[in-house]
């Protein structure tokens, strides 16, 4: 069993932000079940700022910890702030990760791009700091 | 908060007699047994009983005995040993898809090194088709090699069956009883086997013991190159404390076996009962009654191993997880894959392996834990979002 950081447990046992937006702004879907694990990642957005922001995930406890901190580090950035989460941002704040447990900060990082990506999509308009990187970063298959 | 180790598939504890039984062999009987004197015959006398416990357990023969390290290395002495042996008479292994890495990486290095590999499937409970096996041996099958019971699913496989197809051929034939062994009676001459691994730690015994039982006259080339111990199949000085411990545990084994069936067959039927009542979406995994006793896996649709795992591990229950997110390397486990289980279900497997210290008490606690720890992962699965919404209309 890996050694999880007490952060990591903690965002483990009492996950915030979980569940759906049902009127969302934006969804953004990673993983797949064969990879072992799925997040969908649901924005609210107000102004320029991410409003609300919930996640389900299909997981280890690292998964759930990943999106349970991400959702809280996006809540209340602007958009542009939210695109600048990295993974290693997300794996830091939780006291670090696993080496093999590494991939899961990416796609909790990806997941919420993703989502505001679709709601840019929605929207029609351009944010800076999404074109940077192109889609191939935002499956995660590589887990 | 209540203490409950459900993971006896990985270990189980040691028995007190069994470490008593060790003890003198830590620090006063510290005599080389390969030694002359009387320090040696000593700690060699030990051996010999040891020998003759194990023998016992199996029915087979002291001498026919091989002292190992653990049962990976009783495996890998079968698989290596064994093939390399009879490499002038062909190079044609078969084994099963569900067999330990010990025995499936063994067979893919000796694949490396210019052996054929048949591997055979098994249905959807973990059982291979001993047809599917006798169908499969060659003119130069010179190995094959079935497990007993499988340590993830329970399955006890027809190795008896296949002992009796394959007999005629000739072809030796090794089972990987680590499972099995201490658990359920083993018997060689009725298995109809060549070769036989099993494992200290998996009936109550120490840990880094284990043994493999070889029929009498088999050649056998040795892992390692030393000196004589083992009758010149495994050198190495003997470990002689876990050596009388594996003796102790065989014997208390062999006498408490029928108790001990009863008592966790009984718990097990409580514990699969339980699990697929209170909650949906639940499948055994591994055959229906074709099982060890003290052995009970399930799948739980929409959610992951780990995080059940441990979460059971937060209410003081220790479980095993055969998903990918358990394993080092990430992959699910080859035996839900081999018997038909999607990634996706298996993501979602989970195993208990009851032990001897266990009670009624213990499986009431499991099953009222588990449900709303299921339930909990669920809510925050978009899996089991989805599908709720599918089912709703």
């Amino acid at each position: 069993m890996p050694v999880y950081s007490e952060k990591v447990m903690e965002y483990f046992m009492n996950p915030r932000n979980v569940g759906e937006i049902k009127d969302a702004d934006g969804i953004g879907e990673v993983g797949n079940p064969v990879c072992g694990d799925m997040m969908t990642f649901y924005i609210k957005v107000k102004g320029n700022r991410l409003e609300d922001v919930k996640f389900q995930t299909f997981g280890c406890g690292a998964a759930i910890a990943v999106s349970s901190m991400v959702s809280e580090m996006a809540i209340g950035k602007t958009l542009e702030e939210a695109l600048t989460i990295t993974p290693s941002m997300v794996a830091q704040e939780l006291e670090g990760l696993p080496k093999n447990k590494f991939h899961c900060s990416n796609l909790g990082a990806q997941a919420l791009r993703k989502a505001i990506r679709d709601y840019a999509n929605k929207k029609g308009i351009k944010i800076k700091g999404l074109e940077e990187k192109g889609e191939e970063d935002e499956e995660g298959e590589e887990s | 908060m209540r203490k409950v180790y459900l993971d006896n598939v990985a270990t189980t504890p040691i028995l007190l007699e069994a470490v008593e039984v060790m003890l003198p062999y830590l620090r006063e009987v510290y005599g080389n047994p390969q030694s002359l004197h009387s320090w040696g015959d000593e700690a060699r006398e030990a051996i010999d009983i040891a020998r003759e416990q194990v023998a016992a357990l199996i029915a087979g023969n002291p001498e026919e005995i091989v002292f190992t390290s653990s049962g990976s290395e009783a495996n890998n002495l079968a698989i290596k040993g064994l093939a390399q042996a009879q490499a002038g008479k062909g190079k044609h292994i078969i084994v099963s898809a569900v067999e330990h890495f010990s025995v499936l990486h063994a067979a893919r290095t000796l694949e490396k090194a210019g052996f054929e590999l048949t591997i055979v499937p098994v249905d959807k409970y973990g059982l291979t088709d001993p047809d599917e096996v006798a169908k499969n041996i060659r003119k130069d099958t010179i190995l094959v090699s079935i497990m007993h019971a499988n340590g993830e699913v329970g399955t006890i496989q027809p190795v008896a069956e296949i002992g009796m197809k394959i007999k005629e051929t000739g072809v030796l034939f090794h089972t990987d009883a680590i499972a099995s062994t201490g658990n359920i009676g083993v018997d060689v001459k009725g298995l109809g086997v060549d070769a036989l691994s099993l494992a200290g730690n998996q009936f109550y015994g120490p840990k880094g013991s284990g043994a493999l039982w070889v029929r009498k006259g088999l050649r056998l080339i040795p892992l390692m190159d030393g000196g004589v111990q083992e009758g010149g199949r495994r050198p190495g000085t003997e470990n002689v404390p876990a050596i009388v411990g594996l003796g102790k545990a065989a014997e208390l084994a062999q006498r408490d076996m029928p108790s001990r069936m009863e008592k966790l067959s009984h718990l097990r039927d409580k514990l699969i009962d339980g699990i697929l009542t209170t909650i949906d979406h639940a499948l055994l995994t591994g055959h229906p009654s074709q099982r060890l006793p003290h052995h009970a896996s399930f799948c739980i649709e929409f959610i992951e191993g780990e995080a059940m795992l441990m979460l059971l591990n937060s209410q003081g229950i220790a479980v095993s997880s055969g998903s990918a997110c358990t394993s080092q390397a990430l992959k699910a486990s080859h035996v839900l894959i081999a018997m038909g289980i999607s990634h996706e279900i298996a993501q979602g497997s989970l195993l208990f392996g009851l032990g001897v210290d266990n009670n009624e008490g213990d499986i009431d606690y499991v099953i009222e834990k588990l449900p709303p720890i299921v339930s909990k992962l669920r809510q925050m699965s978009p899996l089991y979002a989805r599908f709720m919404k599918e089912h709703r209309g």
